[in-house]
């Protein structure tokens, strides 16, 4: 905490561009500010808005790094940028949307749309045709350990820089992520999913699925809730084969 | 003009919402949710510690019930409570929670044998019986008797909210995303819908329909430092507010977090101090048994919060350059339970102060939270004077809370009055009354009257800056009417807050004239509406001499039952106001269940209703002749103060527990 020091001057270069303006062509900006003690860039952004720029869009809705609304690329790379301190960075700090995704104007995507159609696709819930809950009763019992290696693979934020780090996807834009093979790894080994292999292997067991992957494996690298992705996407691989090879 | 027809509009995609959008698919009606944006990104998700239902699985729950949970709750809210409404909620937590599990929320559960815990200080050893095991466990919570918030480590909100989005998307329902609702359409006292604009390309569209549900959260963001999500901004309630017949209820009632960390403000769950966290001074000093022997550090929140600002003007806080602070040290718990058992507050100490909190103290104080006040509604969940308006979860004053919400009931508020409220809205759908009768005219008179300010907003010269207006309005709100509250300080803000919500129809958007996607735009009307909340917040605390939960007025020390057991309405009938109207909704104590008593914190502060006493002769011989006559507790209960007939019919059984009803 080297506070006596004169604080640094930011160099915030943005990649801006608004769709809705048909005279508008996608360009970096540069503002600069103040670096502060404990500075993230959630009050970076805000201060440039509020005092340099007001129509300058991103998007943060918790900024305490547990709603992934504030994916971006910092220098190149995918993270949440609320819990992102600049102190961690160096001066030249360069900020981009996420690829892949529509753009709705400079740092703001709309990954809502993709998420949504992803979970219709995978179907990521429970399937149980046999049950009707009945809500007066007890619950039924679940192994502790089950219940948080489950809770484990629940922790998926939904914030998409999977997505933008994956090699695969640039190819192969109907491939599912590592983000989609998770939530199908999640609901593999929940008990309360009735779901049979051969089902899942529908769901996967193609190009777009678990086959598609090319392990690079940037998905790992960036995940910003450290999801065990790669032994994940390796378990479903493994468990899609042996089914395949059944049938 | 676009004009979407559907029977059941939803404004705001957190659990209350969905929720409510699900029960009324199921039961056939078309839904609609408008959302600001992907639901699963709603402030829900921030939940962490848990979810308050008396299951009584693991040990240190035992011999919880629905009574208990009741008493619980009506004792925090300082009995501002609707005590039929916290009667339903308590007895429905259970259901939703069980809900939940076939849904898919990974509940921590019950491990049979021996663990070890850390209870005031020590590590106690608890075993679990063979029989619980694998049953949904609970952790402790601050102002609960026994342990019964039931939790997913603390990412409880998150897989709370992941589960019933993914429902929401298995039932087909429609969310319409980054869309904002400006007004409520209505005519002749019933609500039919809303206007809403599309952030992305700044349309604006009607929505038509036969119920439309206000479940937008709180209002935290009028304040300067909150743990709420930016987007909880309160434009639910605003909007309900400008239609002038709509009441909000309790504004005033604003719950204070113990432990947000500085200077940012995110939170650090409740379940620090429940699995055994503790709260120590600059000279490390644990002060909490001083203020509280017996609750100690899991005191009621609005308890902590004063105490702990009471220690820090003693000059018993750590300095700092962002004021002073406490500290919350974790580190007895060990890095085991850490790690598995509050990995975000982990996360967050990382990430934010970049300490470890298995080693290093926690730097927090109080910090605004919770809003217990929202829009007056029935029990049903339908606003007191717009008919087809309704509203469920922080959005709403239901009113559950009173003047103090437990850790753990607001997530659970969220699902059951969810669950509740859709069965009424849907009720209230296959009536014949719900009929949409308005004219497009009209229809189009609210989407003119919308465009018509937003192009005054553009249009504007020399005008005020929202940003300026703004930030004054959060630093008025946190200095004047905060914690501790009175008479000067409040004065002073509602006559500054009127002045700046007088200049803000001046307010013009600088240089960025987009219609679209633009963050001027939307900070301008919005700011335009958050004064106006401002102002039934501080108006309302201006006028209630008393202190009563949260509300804490130091020249009003006292709970005066006599003269203020009453909920505050505020509303705006007139577009040129420049302060609510504010009226009194009285709360009788002839039919409570628990009359009004003392809470058991600090010394008695009670001015007691000369009701009070009779009230509770009446309950001890009911109790008593029940009893002796060998009546079961619930039957003691539904001769004190019945509830179950207001409930949906398929929510009316009773609660399966080990060892009872089974």
């Amino acid at each position: 905490m080297s506070e006596e020091k004169a604080p640094r001057i930011l160099k915030i270069n943005i990649l801006r561009f608004d769709p809705n303006n048909p005279q508008d062509f996608p360009q970096i900006q540069t503002f600069e500010v103040e670096e502060a003690y404990g500075m993230t860039l959630y009050v970076v952004l805000n201060e440039i808005r509020e005092h340099q720029d007001n129509s300058l869009m991103f998007d943060f809705v918790c900024r305490a790094g547990i709603c992934g609304s504030c994916s971006m690329l910092v220098n190149g790379r995918p993270t949440l940028a609320c819990r992102t301190l600049t102190s961690k960075l160096d001066e030249n700090i360069t900020l981009a949307p996420l690829p892949l995704f529509k753009l709705i104007k400079d740092l703001s995507i709309y990954s809502g749309e993709w998420m949504h159609y992803l979970n219709e696709h995978l179907e990521t819930w429970i399937h149980d045709k046999e049950k009707e809950v009945n809500v007066d009763k007890l619950e039924e019992r679940m192994e502790p350990a089950l219940a948080d290696e489950i809770y484990e693979l629940d922790r998926c934020v939904e914030c998409g820089c999977c997505v933008a780090a994956c090699g695969t996807i640039q190819m192969k834009p109907n491939f599912v992520g590592a983000v989609g093979l998770n939530k199908v790894a999640r609901y593999h080994l929940d008990p309360r999913d009735k779901r049979t292999d051969e089902e899942y292997y529908e769901l996967i067991g193609d190009e777009n699925g678990v086959f598609g992957c090319m392990t690079l494996l940037g998905c790992e690298d960036v995940c910003p809730k450290d999801l065990p992705l790669q032994s994940k996407i390796a378990y479903l691989r493994r468990m899609m084969l042996k089914t395949g090879l059944k049938s | 003009m676009k004009i979407i027809y559907t029977d059941v509009l939803i404004i705001g995609g957190g659990l209350a919402g969905l929720r409510v959008a699900t029960g009324a698919k199921e039961r056939g009606h078309d839904t609609v949710v408008l959302t600001l944006v992907p639901p699963k990104r709603s402030h829900s998700a921030a939940a962490q510690g848990g979810m308050q239902a008396s299951l009584a699985n693991c040990k240190m729950g035992e011999g919880d019930n629905e009574d208990v949970h009741f008493s619980d709750t009506v004792k925090g809210s300082d009995w501002g409570a609707d005590q039929e409404v916290a009667r339903m909620f308590v007895h429905c937590a259970p259901k939703a929670i069980r809900e939940l599990a076939a849904w898919g929320v990974p509940w921590t559960r019950v491990q049979r044998g021996d663990h070890t815990s850390v209870i005031n200080a020590e590590k106690v050893v608890i075993n679990e019986r063979d029989e619980a095991h694998g049953l949904i466990t609970a952790r402790d919570f601050g102002g609960t008797k026994k342990w019964r918030t039931c939790y997913t480590s603390d990412g409880t909100g998150h897989s709370m909210l992941f589960a019933m989005g993914n429902k929401a998307h298995q039932d087909k329902v429609e969310i319409h995303e980054r869309l904002e609702a400006m007004s409520l359409i209505h005519e002749n006292g019933r609500c039919y819908g809303a206007i809403a604009r599309n952030l992305m390309s700044g349309e604006l569209v009607a929505y038509i329909a036969k119920a439309t549900t206000i479940a937008t959260g709180g209002y935290g963001r009028i304040y300067s430092v909150s743990t709420n999500a930016i987007i909880c901004q309160g434009m639910g309630q605003a909007i309900a507010l400008e239609t002038g017949i709509a009441t909000l209820g309790n504004m005033e009632a604003i719950q204070f977090h113990p432990t947000a960390i500085v200077p940012v403000g995110i939170l650090t769950t409740e379940g620090c101090r429940g699995d055994g966290g503790l709260l120590l001074d600059k000279d490390g000093y644990r002060f909490m048994p001083d203020y509280e022997p017996e609750k100690k550090e899991l005191a009621s929140r609005d308890v902590v919060s004063r105490r702990m600002t009471e220690h820090i003007r003693k000059g018993k806080g750590v300095k700092s350059r962002y004021g002073d602070h406490l500290w919350l040290d974790i580190t007895i718990l060990g890095r085991a339970h850490i790690e598995k058992n509050l990995r975000e507050v982990k996360e967050i100490c990382e990430n934010f102060l970049g300490i470890d909190p298995a080693v290093d103290w926690i730097p927090v104080r109080p910090t605004q939270h919770y809003s217990m006040g929202g829009i007056r509604t029935k029990y049903t969940g339908e606003s007191q004077t717009l008919k087809g308006l309704y509203s469920c979860g922080e959005a709403a004053c239901w009113d559950m809370h009173g003047f103090n919400r437990l850790g753990g009931n607001s997530v659970s508020e969220t699902v059951v009055a969810g669950m509740l409220v859709a069965e009424y809205i849907s009720d209230f759908c296959d009536s014949p009354e719900s009929s949409i009768n308005i004219h497009t005219s009209t229809i189009e008179k609210f989407l003119n009257k919308e465009k018509e300010k937003i192009d005054a907003l553009l249009s504007k010269k020399n005008g005020e800056d929202a940003y300026v207006l703004r930030r004054r309005m959060e630093e008025i709100m946190m200095s004047k009417v905060g914690i501790f509250r009175n008479g000067v300080d409040l004065q002073e803000a509602v006559d500054e807050l009127e002045e700046l919500c007088k200049r803000s129809k001046n307010i013009e958007v600088f240089r960025s004239k987009s219609r679209a996607a633009n963050p001027a735009l939307f900070n301008a009307y919005r700011t335009q509406r958050m004064l106006k909340l401002a102002l039934t917040v501080a108006y309302g605390a201006l006028l209630r001499t008393e202190s009563r939960g949260a509300h804490s007025r130091e020249d009003f020390p006292m709970r005066d039952d006599e003269n203020w057991l009453k909920r505050t309405l505020t509303s705006w009938p007139n577009e040129n106001q420049t302060l609510p109207s504010v009226s009194y909704e009285e709360i009788p104590i002839g039919n409570m269940e628990i009359p009004p008593g003392f809470r058991g914190y600090g010394k008695d502060m009670t001015e007691a209703h000369p009701e009070s006493k009779m009230r509770q002769a009446t309950v001890d011989v009911i109790r008593e002749k029940l009893e002796s006559e060998g009546a079961s507790r619930f039957e003691i209960q539904n001769a004190l103060m019945p509830f179950l007939d207001k409930l949906p019919k398929k929510y009316r059984g009773t609660n399966e527990r080990l060892g009872e009803n089974v």
